[in-house]
């Protein structure tokens, strides 16, 4: 999905001349042919997210779309304050674009992962935030992003995502997909761990069990009349997230159905606990050692249904 | 230019700022009544703007980076019809358009909400960078108090302003050498002052920050010299016009105003009025 948020970034362009885009230093290659066409439009920044976000609220503030891109951490943690209070508290149409959200960098260790990105983000008042599971997703999202009201975070997975979506699968921002239907228990994802609850269906199918796939590329504004939809009839919702428990798709699926839910439903979240990712590796091993991968959501689906 | 009108204005932007303190009995004074010639030089006689318009494309930006001046900045924007007069007795009330720092664009004539420092030159460098992109004409004047110097993210943007030749970027800096617990030399030393502009590429001057017809004069000489970013060094005094507290460590900021102590700024100002 790496190559398609750029080629989609650079047709915007071409179709809208206030389009802008800023990376903070990033490798060469980044939307050569946007540099060579737009050159006025382009901007490689140095090492200053605090000041490149700022700049981006002043490009905004002038009529500019602007998408600005680094790798996650340094967007989410460091330049927090200008993300809420010089971008999201204007509404201005920002798009933030974290690269290797989630445990996508592993061997360069925790500076470099924004485990928490889905969360602190969420809690941003204006501030949407999605993270879409493919390129399919992602070609049909970054088009949406021209005219989409106030700022976006959007997390920028490895690429070369194996792709889950069918091609003729309707996008909307601030929509659930549904990917299978369920009784007894859904499972809600987002971002990459679409693909491991899928993988676990299929084998869970061959089981005899018929678990729901319920994917929420976009965490905020929430789909809550989706997840709702399923609480009518369901024993359990297992969340499953490359990110902390506290607070990104756990915590709105809690509350959700905490405060709105008219039966109870149990909720059982796979994510990563009070811990940092330290073991470097690749994301797959780190996937493996949260417990993020399909043999363990089989597990627990097992284990909710007993 | 009119040196005496100036001085008056500036006078009388300093009652306009102790009647709001009258009434309202908050705020950071010292850091308004250090940036009053500033102010009403640029908004007198050389932003180019218009209260009727205030969000016409090829105006010029004024962003008051050291947000918590805004008092002063207040009284200049009533002073020029962007508020209303009696809008300034609201401040800091629940409700009000004007708080203890200023909001875009609940504020007419406030270019970015500032008030968390560091923020206001890159917001300006990125508003620079759009009317290039447009290839429309407009100057970006930043004020910036010293303590906001010790923002790394100032320095951030200075790298860029330099690096894009901004040459309609024009950086003050208040430096009134106080900051909030103590002097700036006390806390975290700012010196060599316009050493380090210099170095980071800036054309770089300093001036008395309380004369009138200096700053004046600085700009004009600035806005002659292309393709670097500008920095106007002011030295000024923290809570001038106003000598019981001038410098004093305490009153950066009051949230309580007795009548009391009103009545020794009121006295000062009519003292220094005579």
């Amino acid at each position: 999905m790496r190559k398609a948020v750029y080629e989609e970034i650079y047709k915007l362009a071409q179709i809208d001349k206030n389009v802008v885009f800023i990376g903070s230093d990033l490798g060469r290659d980044v939307l050569k042919d946007f540099k060579q066409r737009f050159p006025s439009r382009f901007f490689m920044e140095g090492v200053s997210e605090g000041h490149l976000l700022s700049m981006c609220a002043g490009m905004a503030m002038e009529g500019k779309i602007v998408f600005v891109s680094t790798i996650a951490p340094f967007f989410v943690r460091r330049a927090f304050e200008q993300i809420l209070v010089d971008i999201a508290m204007h509404k201005l149409p920002v798009r933030i674009i974290g690269i290797g959200g989630g445990l996508v960098y592993a061997p360069l260790g925790p500076t470099h992962m924004a485990i928490e990105d889905l969360a602190t983000m969420r809690a941003i008042p204006h501030m949407s935030v999605v993270a879409v599971s493919d390129s399919v997703q992602m070609r049909k999202f970054i088009p949406q992003t021209l005219t989409y009201k106030g700022p976006i975070y959007i997390r920028l997975a490895k690429g070369g995502d194996p792709i889950v979506t069918p091609t003729g699968m309707p996008f909307r921002i601030g929509r659930a997909m549904e990917f299978a239907k369920g009784k007894d228990v859904y499972v809600v994802t987002t971002g990459i761990t679409l693909q491991i609850a899928l993988e676990a269906r299929k084998k869970l199918s061959q089981k005899g069990y018929y678990v729901g796939v319920l994917h929420f590329p976009t965490i905020k504004p929430f789909d809550t009349k989706a997840l709702l939809g399923i609480t009518q009839h369901v024993k359990a919702v297992i969340t499953i997230e490359e990110g902390v428990q506290s607070g990104g798709l756990a915590g709105i699926v809690s509350e959700t159905i905490a405060q709105h839910s008219k039966r109870f439903v149990r909720v059982v979240s796979l994510g990563i606990g009070e811990t940092y990712p330290v073991l470097y590796g690749s994301q797959d091993k780190q996937l493996e050692f949260f417990g993020l991968t399909s043999q363990n959501l089989i597990k627990t689906v097992e284990r909710v249904l007993r | 230019m009119n040196v005496k009108k100036l001085v008056g204005e500036a006078r009388f932007i300093r009652e306009k700022i102790l009647h709001i303190i009258e009434v309202a009995r908050r705020g950071h004074i010292g850091s308004a009544f250090s940036i009053v010639e500033i102010l009403v030089v640029l908004y007198e006689n050389i932003l180019k703007i218009d209260p009727q318009n205030p969000r016409s494309k090829k105006r010029d930006r004024f962003i008051l980076s050291k947000g918590h001046g805004c008092l002063a900045l207040y009284a200049v924007l009533a002073q020029k019809g962007f508020i209303p007069q009696k809008t300034l007795e609201t401040f800091c009330a629940y409700g009000s358009i004007l708080g203890g720092h200023p909001q875009y664009p609940k504020v007419p004539g406030v270019e970015a909400t500032t008030g968390s420092l560091g923020h206001g030159m890159s917001i300006g460098i990125g508003m620079a960078l759009a009317g290039r992109i447009d290839r429309v004409q407009f100057n970006v004047y930043v004020l910036l108090g010293d303590g906001e110097c010790d923002e790394g993210t100032v320095w951030e943007a200075a790298l860029s302003a330099s690096k894009y030749k901004l040459d309609n970027v024009y950086v003050f800096v208040d430096y009134n050498k106080m900051q909030c617990y103590g002097s700036t030399f006390e806390v975290l030393d700012l010196e060599p002052m316009l050493d380090k502009w210099k170095s980071f590429g800036f054309d770089t001057r300093e001036v008395n920050g309380h004369n009138a017809k200096e700053i004046y004069k600085a700009i004009k000489r600035a806005q002659t010299v292309k393709g670097k970013p500008h920095a106007i060094i002011c030295h000024t005094v923290k809570g001038k016009g106003l000598p019981s507290i001038e410098n004093a460590a305490g009153w950066h900021h009051k949230a309580k105003i007795t009548d009391e102590d009103f009545e020794i700024l009121a006295k000062d100002l009519r003292s220094v009025s005579k």
